[in-house]
């Protein structure tokens, strides 16, 4: 029944995205052009990538605000290091910037799991000493495309079977992510974990470890994003972006997350991801100012938050719950 | 916030309990040393307008501080409170557009403060949502909406007598923000400490089931207090605005780190239950003496966000770690 509900708002939320679509090319058919929809996707795959991360931390009720500070920080970090090294060949440079995240994801983890420090205090801590230490190693400096090499900027963009690599990624770890959500014992552990955190002890999961692996597996992906975004854009500063932490968590609860934990989705986190990067892609298309992103963000939180307590608020007092067979 | 097996704590932490008797203790020590290293190390440090310079670094925050402490301590928090000082600045720049004097755009600060404080009171307590996540998302809307108005504009030319809140002394070094800074301090301390009130507010944070069972009005009394906390951020947008003398949408970002920084470090347990007023004033006096130290010294901005990062995670992670170090001997 709760899978069947969850269907239910997946769909719902695809249906607002392509209502969404088919106003704006009822005025700018541009818009639904092959190659438009590709780069649509493409800008958001990092929205995507990170909003999957986010998701296992909200699923065992944590949060995760560090991840753009996380990002920013990787990416300065590899960036500099390819201006040093500019032999260096992308698969190093790869892993290095996912071990990179995953230490700094451990980090929050081990304060959240040892030491019991609310996550949002931990991660709020912890985003600011991430920007902190950019400036520290760069001195404020920006790392410039002609400092990159040509292979370190190229990548993410290179075409292969139609779509840049970086979608290809974020496709990638959407599969990857339905595999560990539905396949595996740790995948269990975080609904477990998030549903009922004194059951899960019973069962024999460790509640504090399972968090800290949420917080490894969103600080991996922010990341591998920080590599992706400074090649992208071919630009590493402090301030990249700044403030997109909002932005995943607000991708997480439009798809459906619930902040008490244990509920949510792949496709939720994939759609909620879409919905901003459709309405992103539709401003300037319909001459709204972009100054206008940030407040969106913000009404879209605060309405997906009230629907999602309005649809899940249960009647009477849940003794047992029934067996959620999605997870 | 953290779900996890949090144990009930057996009994009321008084405000006169003895462990934060001693934070407290360990607070004003830790001012007072500040206070003696930073005369040592630089010789500009004891100069008595320098100092009341120094105390603006915290004034504003620590006027937000005192509710949000109150919050804090129902089980509450407030992520909002930098991006309603940018609404609130936003509207009284809007105000001041229309011609309006120093009295109507001081009464706009509070409103918007009110207005925004009642709009998070709502969803947390009447619509039952995490204040968590209503926050984030409020916190992205009331600064968006200054985006929209403003874009990579700002308002300019507030009038001369509007330039007292920010930048007048009511007696000799003594600020206008000081003085409202002691003031506030002994209102939200007697409010906290001497009244019904505060004991619910207690009560709440430590088992808020228990609480309502005893007759409290639990939803009323977060509604109250949230929307203290929103007007204290229009009093501080007041504050800050008249002493920058401009509006830009991207005004006090970052703020609510420092505010939250301070309630923790002034030994409000960030779960609720306990906490005192008097702590989040050292804290306060403690944050003000060490930007004002490091600026001295000439520390980057950027650095001293590091420690203010390092301080709100040290403060809770320390007396933790002391206590497994004990249990394990």
């Amino acid at each position: 029944m709760i899978k069947r509900f969850l269907i239910a708002r997946e769909t719902l939320l695809l249906g607002v995205i392509l209502l969404l679509i088919a106003l704006v090319a009822s005025r700018f058919p541009g818009f639904v052009s092959a190659g438009n929809l590709v780069n649509v996707f493409n800008d958001t795959a990092p929205l995507i990538i990170l909003a999957l991360g986010q998701m296992v931390v909200i699923v065992t009720r944590c949060i995760d605000l560090s991840v753009a500070g996380n990002l920013a920080l990787t990416g300065m970090a590899v960036a500099m290091l390819n201006s040093v090294a500019p032999g260096l060949p992308i698969p190093i440079i790869l892993t290095i910037s996912i071990l990179l995240g995953a230490g700094m994801g451990l980090m929050n983890g081990l304060l959240v799991w040892k030491l019991e420090i609310p996550p949002i205090v931990v991660t709020l801590g912890t985003m600011t000493i991430f920007r902190g230490i950019i400036f520290l190693i760069s001195d404020g400096k920006w790392v410039n495309a002609h400092e990159m090499s040509a292979s370190f900027t190229g990548f993410p963009r290179a075409e292969t079977m139609g779509l840049p690599v970086m979608s290809w990624i974020a496709i990638g770890v959407s599969l990857m992510f339905l595999l560990l959500i539905t396949r595996t014992s740790l995948g269990r552990a975080f609904f477990a974990v998030g549903g009922n955190p004194h059951a899960a002890v019973y069962t024999g999961i460790n509640v504090g470890k399972t968090q800290c692996a949420a917080f490894v597996i969103s600080g991996a992906l922010a990341g591998l994003v920080g590599y992706l975004w400074v090649a992208r854009y071919a630009v590493a500063y402090v301030d990249i972006a700044g403030g997109f932490e909002l932005e995943v968590v607000a991708a997480c609860v439009i798809g459906g997350i619930s902040i008490a934990g244990g509920l949510g989705s792949v496709g939720g986190a994939v759609l909620g991801a879409l919905f901003l990067g459709v309405v992103k892609n539709a401003l300037p298309v319909v001459h709204i100012s972009p100054f206008w992103q940030l407040a969106i963000s913000g009404a879209a939180i605060v309405i997906a938050v009230t629907f999602n307590a309005r649809s899940n608020r249960s009647s009477g007092r849940v003794i047992l719950k029934p067996a959620r067979s999605n997870s | 916030m953290s779900l996890k097996t949090r144990s009930l704590p057996d009994r009321l932490h008084s405000p006169r309990s003895q462990v934060f008797k001693n934070w407290e203790t360990l607070l004003f020590a830790v001012a007072v040393s500040i206070f003696v290293v930073n005369s040592f190390a630089s010789p500009y440090f004891l100069d008595a307008w320098g100092l009341s310079d120094a105390t603006f670094n915290f004034t504003e925050k620590a006027m937000i501080a005192f509710a949000m402490a109150l919050l804090i301590i129902t089980g509450e928090i407030d992520l909002s409170v930098a991006s309603i000082i940018a609404l609130a600045s936003t509207a009284m720049g809007a105000g001041l557009q229309l011609g309006l004097g120093t009295t109507e755009l001081v009464f706009i600060g509070l409103a918007v403060g009110l207005l925004c404080g009642a709009f998070n009171a709502v969803l947390v307590t009447v619509l039952g949502l995490p204040s968590i996540v209503v926050t984030i998302g409020t916190m992205s809307l009331f600064r968006g909406i200054s985006y929209i108005v403003l874009g990579d504009q700002a308002y300019r030319g507030y009038p001369p007598d509007f330039a007292f809140f920010g930048q007048g002394y009511v007696f000799w070094v003594f600020s206008f923000e000081l003085v409202l800074f002691a003031v506030l301090a002994l209102i939200y301390g007697i409010l906290l400490h001497k009244t019904n009130f505060g004991r619910t507010i207690y009560a709440i944070g430590n088992n808020p089931t228990g609480a309502l069972f005893s007759g409290i009005r639990v939803q009323r009394v977060k509604f109250i207090l949230f929307l203290l906390t929103g007007l204290m951020s229009g009093v501080a947008a007041i504050c800050l605005t008249s002493r920058l003398g401009s509006t830009r949408p991207s005004i006090g970002a970052g703020m609510e780190l420092e505010v939250i920084t301070m309630v923790v470090l002034g030994g409000v347990n960030i779960l609720g239950g306990s906490g005192t007023i008097l702590g989040v004033v050292l804290a306060a006096f403690v944050m003000g003496l060490v930007t004002f130290g490091f600026g001295l010294l000439n520390v980057p901005g950027i650095v001293m966000s590091i420690f203010i990062g390092l301080l709100l995670i040290g403060v809770i992670a320390l007396p933790r770690l002391w206590k497994m170090f004990l249990n394990r001997r």
